[in-house]
């Protein structure tokens, strides 16, 4: 591989984009590579779902020894990055201690609209750029994953340099702006969308698709997360539909496995909202068939921890999106 | 239940303490809504809690049943789903309270609006400026981004449009949505960051470089100056500078009227409800968000756990449905369809205990804190009718299922 590879994961608040973007990072080393996966909206997602201490302005090494692959974390946040930034183009050392003293710097990323998207992936594209150690040894990672804004935002975030073309036109912030808009719109670029199925969710996954791909940049995977398994074959369905495997029946079956047969009218009913909430599934995802996108979907697990990532992440490469 | 001083400090291996509680509790021990919409003296409900749990939809549904009680209610909802907008007949963007048709008995009302932040920001500077100055400030390319899009003017917009609301003295309760953000505190702290942005050193040095103790600085903030044009351009900052030159005079009035909002929200006739999921985020933050009330001295109604899965009790129990669905399977064609009823029963229990774990962990840190626990319907909710079925399930007096 020559060039370090980028998936991007967005999706509605709240749908599993942090978790999809771990898992898929375990995925990734499960296959040998070595992987970092970033955080950039400061809430410590990545430390709160592996259970580690905060993750710092630096890369760690929080996974190793899953297929010979390497998975290490980042926070980046914008104060951090502008001062690297301006330290290592304009030697800055204390007139950028200066800069925060005066407030300076959260001043410049909130309010300069798009400053704050431009140090952030502009630090990604720096990582993506590194070369290993050795010479002629090729990137020093093989994928970088981000945990990036939800889809209200993704576009705007990865379409940097539009968002500051009003700032100004020439200028360091500019340029680099041009090239971090260039490498989201490369081959080696894949924004994946997470989603439940559900309507609002779904919808906004299909405008956000619609968005991604007008600015050019490339969709990847959905990622369909949250899915509960029809656990009603098809036989019990058409039998509960037809009414032929009604309180009576069940109840019989019950009684004559010692069990309490008075309960059976409870359990028809429950079949009933299972079926009822598999055919509103099936719905959503037909709507999601209706685009081009490529879908992968993930169960709904009882609780996330390492062994769920991990089943997770195998789901994910199965699947194709890893 | 009067409300009352704040009970206990935090203290170690104690419940957290929960500041003032102003609703009572039904027979079950449930938060009682009705009591809440019922009681004149309530004028503001505030729903709050983090994104996406329902905040939009509490309220709409809370105004609704209050509307159908009697009340003369406003509510105030922020981004509203474009379905449920139209339902209420918020087509038109004009930024205020609109007559919700079908809406309102004995006498009762609803209004409803959506918050336009633009505008509201633009109303403000218009009447609290010469016609010049308005302009002048309006066209500023930094107001402008400021304006409509820096984080925390939604939430000041909406704290200043309570306020104008409340003034209007024509309703008897308004009920406010609070914005789409991450953390529920962000709507108590967002006002407060962007005025002193606004306040801030670095705006007053913009403003007056050389003056006063700021002289001392003034080589400092050559080279802060500089590193700012050549990284963003020169423009930038002339704009900021005609910006807070023009905004100057006004900002006083923004900061005292949004102190009077504040104050408003700790005042007796007001009361939060906090909103989240039966999931450990959203809880995590609906417990930050009690704390924080209760720091801020602001009166709690309670909690609603919204999209509450399967809130089932009853029924074979977990290990008995476990096992009976392992030896019925294969055992003859009914009876493995009744292992799969049995399947079925065992993950609806499973969610069950898992989202109690989840209300039962938050009523340990604030046992004073009522709770009430809104099922999930199996669609969104997007019209008057599905209101009215978030707000019977709100008051416990609905079926989940219809
Ligand atoms: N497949 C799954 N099975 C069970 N729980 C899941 C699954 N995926 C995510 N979750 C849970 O859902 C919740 C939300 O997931 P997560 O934090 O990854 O979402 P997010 O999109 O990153 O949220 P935010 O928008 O707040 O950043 C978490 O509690 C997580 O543990
Ligand atoms: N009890 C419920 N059952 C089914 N759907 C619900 C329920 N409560 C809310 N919803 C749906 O969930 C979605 C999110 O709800 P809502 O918009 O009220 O959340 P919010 O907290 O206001 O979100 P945001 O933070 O984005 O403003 C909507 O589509 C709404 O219809
Ligand atoms: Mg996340
Ligand atoms: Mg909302």
């Amino acid at each position: 591989m020559s060039s370090t590879a980028l998936h991007v994961v967005t999706g509605k608040g709240g749908t599993g984009k942090t978790t999809v973007a771990v898992a898929l990072a375990l995925a990734l080393a499960g296959r040998g590579q070595r992987v970092l996966v970033c955080e950039v909206e400061g809430r410590q997602g990545i430390a709160q779902l592996l259970d580690v201490a905060p993750l710092p302005y630096e890369e760690r090494r929080v996974a190793s020894g899953l297929g010979g692959g390497e998975v290490f974390a980042l926070a980046i946040d914008a104060e951090s990055a502008l001062l690297e930034y301006l330290d290592m183009f304009y030697r800055l050392g204390r007139a950028g201690k200066a800069l925060d003293k005066f407030g300076v710097i959260d001043f410049a990323t909130t309010i300069a609209p798009g400053v704050r998207d431009v140090l952030l992936t502009g630090k990604v594209y720096e990582i993506a750029r590194r070369r290993g150690e050795k010479k002629d040894t090729g990137p020093q990672y093989d994928a970088i994953v981000i945990d990036a804004p939800p889809t209200g935002r993704i576009t705007r975030f990865l379409n940097v340099s539009t968002e500051v073309a009003g700032l100004a036109k020439v200028g360091p912030i500019r340029r680099q702006s041009d090239s971090v808009t260039a490498m989201m719109r490369s081959d080696s670029t894949r924004v994946h969308l997470v989603t439940v199925l559900e309507e609002m969710p779904v919808q906004e996954t299909l405008d956000g698709i619609a968005e991604l791909t007008a600015a050019e940049l490339p969709v990847g995977h959905v990622v369909v997360n949250l899915v509960r398994d029809a656990l009603l074959d098809e036989a019990a369905a058409s039998a509960i539909d037809e009414g032929s495997l009604d309180a009576e029946a069940v109840g019989a079956v019950l009684s004559s496995a010692g069990l309490d047969g008075s309960t059976a009218t409870t359990l028809v009913a429950e079949g009933r909202g299972h079926l009822e909430r598999q055919a509103l599934q099936a719905a959503q995802r037909a709507l999601l068939a209706e685009s081009d996108a490529r879908t992968a979907e993930l169960p709904l697990l009882d609780g996330v921890d390492l062994g769920s990532l991990l089943d997770l992440a195998g789901r994910l490469r199965e699947q194709g999106v890893a | 239940m009067s409300p009352s001083k704040s009970r206990t400090a935090p203290a170690a291996g104690r419940p957290r303490s929960q500041g003032r509680v102003v609703a009572s509790r039904d027979a079950a021990g449930h938060l009682d809504v009705d009591a809440l919409i019922h009681d004149r003296s309530v004028r503001i409900i505030v729903c709050c809690g983090s994104g996406g749990v329902g905040k939009t939809t509490t309220s709409a549904a809370l105004a609704m049943r209050a509307a159908d009680a009697g009340r003369g209610v406003c509510v105030l909802t922020i981004d509203p789903a474009r379905r449920l907008a139209q339902s209420m007949g918020l087509t038109e963007l004009d930024n205020t309270p609109r007559a919700v048709a079908g809406a309102g008995a004995d006498g009762g009302s609803l209004d409803a609006m959506m918050l336009d932040m633009k505008r509201t920001f633009d109303e403000v500077v218009e009447s609290h400026a010469t016609p010049e100055k308005a302009a002048q400030i309006l066209n500023n390319p930094f107001y402008q981004a400021l304006s409509s899009s820096f984080a925390g003017t939604q939430e000041y917009m909406a704290m200043e449009k309570l306020g104008q609301l409340h003034g209007q003295d024509e309703w008897d309760l308004i009920v406010v949505d609070t914005p789409p953000s991450r953390s529920a505190l962000d709507f108590l702290d967002a006002p407060e960051r962007l005025s002193s942005m606004l306040d801030g050193r670095f705006i007053k040095l913009l403003l007056a470089p050389a003056k006063g103790p700021a002289r001392l600085l003034s080589a400092g903030f050559g080279l802060v100056t500089g590193a700012i044009n050549k990284i963003l351009g020169a423009q930038v900052l002339s704009d900021v500078q005609t910006f807070v030159a023009a905004f100057d005079t006004l900002f006083g009035g923004f900061r005292q009227r949004a102190e009077a909002t504040y104050a408003l929200l700790q005042a007796p006739g007001t009361a939060f409800l906090v909103v989240a999921s039966p999931e450990p985020a959203a809880m995590r933050e609906a417990s930050y968000f009690v704390e924080r009330l209760a720091g801020d001295r602001m009166p709690l109604a309670g909690l609603v756990v919204n999209r509450v899965h399967d809130d089932v009790t009853d029924g074979i129990e977990l290990d008995e449905a476990r096992a009976a669905a392992r030896r019925l399977r294969g055992a003859g064609e009914t009876e493995t369809q009744v292992a799969e009823l049995l399947d079925v029963h065992v993950e609806r229990l499973i969610t069950a205990a898992r989202e109690q774990r989840e209300r039962d962990g938050f009523a340990r840190a604030h046992p004073g804190v009522p709770q009430v626990p809104v099922t999930a319907l199996s669609t969104d909710v997007h019209d008057l009718e599905g209101l009215r079925r978030i707000g019977d399930l709100l008051a416990r007096t609905g079926t989940p299922q219809g």
